[in-house]
């Protein structure tokens, strides 16, 4: 399938066309993977954080029994559109939860890997960005960017239904 | 935010568990979590190297900059008020290259300097202008074509087919971004 030929093909034309402007690929290849040091001590505490804190609340069987009622979502991802505005990291470990307890591949799996992956920390941005350059009145834009995740969610929630 | 949060989906989910005399899961979870948080870091740790190595290449031989000089001309559609060559536009399309790429730490600092620049654009300082608000809306709606971490936790929990979720995100972040513009205009009008 396409999927399968993407990651390959980006991989090819990166190093072909770095080879084709004389960069030392071996070596820039180390640099940029020494970077994940800093990278991986930085999430470590945040993931076990959350893990600990998911863990809890889901395996206490509250969220089944309280949002029960919405039938249109998926009790199981309702952790994970809770955290996914607020913070990357949070999310992502809701996500290795999900996985673990329903496996990657089956409607849960995919619906969550799916929302995951086409949605971002609306209210991390939104406060760094505004906050970076002084800006106090931020009109609509956190509405904007609330419905921009609501939309996601809901084609990708009509996407594993009707196509998987 | 996330204190609060995080603070709650503690204390509810033990209450709840002592009011349903579930002690005995609370107990289990807590040494659960501190070893699934360990494998999962080891886990992602590789994948995430081997990925920052190839994105720096990719920004090494220019790559990056030269898929960015494609999408501005695409961005003024997008973003009319701002004037033809302003500098936010070159800022804007490599913010949503390095997203592209699954990059979320190099496309911050692109992000702030596109915030900087669209600044310098907007006439009341202390309010978000038009521009700005789209922006945010591109970020949010998350434009990801290879997001790695995912592929790689699929991979960790044993997925038959980890990139099969490649394509379908491409298809699912199109259309909502694109909703998600049309969203932005309509509020744009109305306030």
């Amino acid at each position: 399938m396409i999927s399968s030929l993407i990651i390959p093909l980006v991989v090819l034309f990166v190093i072909i066309y770095a080879i084709i402007k004389k960069v030392p690929v071996y070596d820039t290849f180390i640099e940029g993977a020494k970077e994940s040091f800093d990278m991986i001590l930085k999430l470590f505490p945040c993931l076990l954080a959350m893990i600990f804190a998911v863990n809890i609340l889901t395996k206490s069987n509250i969220v089944a029994n309280l949002f029960g009622f919405i039938s249109f979502v998926p009790n199981e991802i309702i952790p994970l559109i809770i955290m996914r505005p607020i913070s990357g990291t949070s999310s992502l470990a809701i996500l290795t939860t999900i996985y673990e307890s329903f496996g990657p591949d089956g409607f849960i799996g995919t619906l969550a890997s799916y929302i995951q992956g086409t949605t971002d920390t609306t209210f991390y941005i939104l406060t760094l960005y505004f906050g970076s350059v002084g800006i106090k009145k931020i009109r609509y834009s956190l509405w904007a960017g609330l419905l921009a995740d609501l939309v996601s969610i809901t084609i990708s929630i009509l996407f594993v239904s009707f196509v998987l | 935010m996330v204190n609060k949060i995080w603070g709650f989906f503690i204390i509810i989910g033990i209450i709840f568990c002592l009011f349903t005399d579930n002690v005995d899961v609370i107990n289990n979870e807590i040494l659960n979590s501190c070893k699934t948080a360990l494998d999962m870091t080891f886990k992602i740790f590789p994948v995430m190297a081997l990925w920052l190595g190839i994105a720096k290449i990719a920004e090494v031989s220019g790559l990056l900059k030269k898929l960015s000089l494609k999408l501005s001309g695409i961005l003024k559609f997008i973003f009319p008020e701002i004037p033809k060559g302003h500098q936010s536009l070159s800022y804007i399309s490599s913010n949503i290259i390095a997203n592209m790429f699954g990059l979320g730490n190099a496309a911050t600092p692109f992000g702030l300097k596109a915030m900087q620049s669209l600044q310098e654009l907007n006439t009341k300082k202390d309010t978000a202008s038009r521009s700005m608000i789209t922006f945010l809306v591109l970020n949010t709606s998350g434009v990801t074509i290879i997001p790695t971490t995912i592929i790689s936790l699929r991979m960790m929990y044993g997925s038959v087919d980890p990139t099969s979720i490649v394509f379908p995100c491409i298809i699912i972040t199109f259309t909502s971004t694109f909703i998600g513009l049309i969203i932005d205009r309509i509020l744009a009008r109305l306030s």
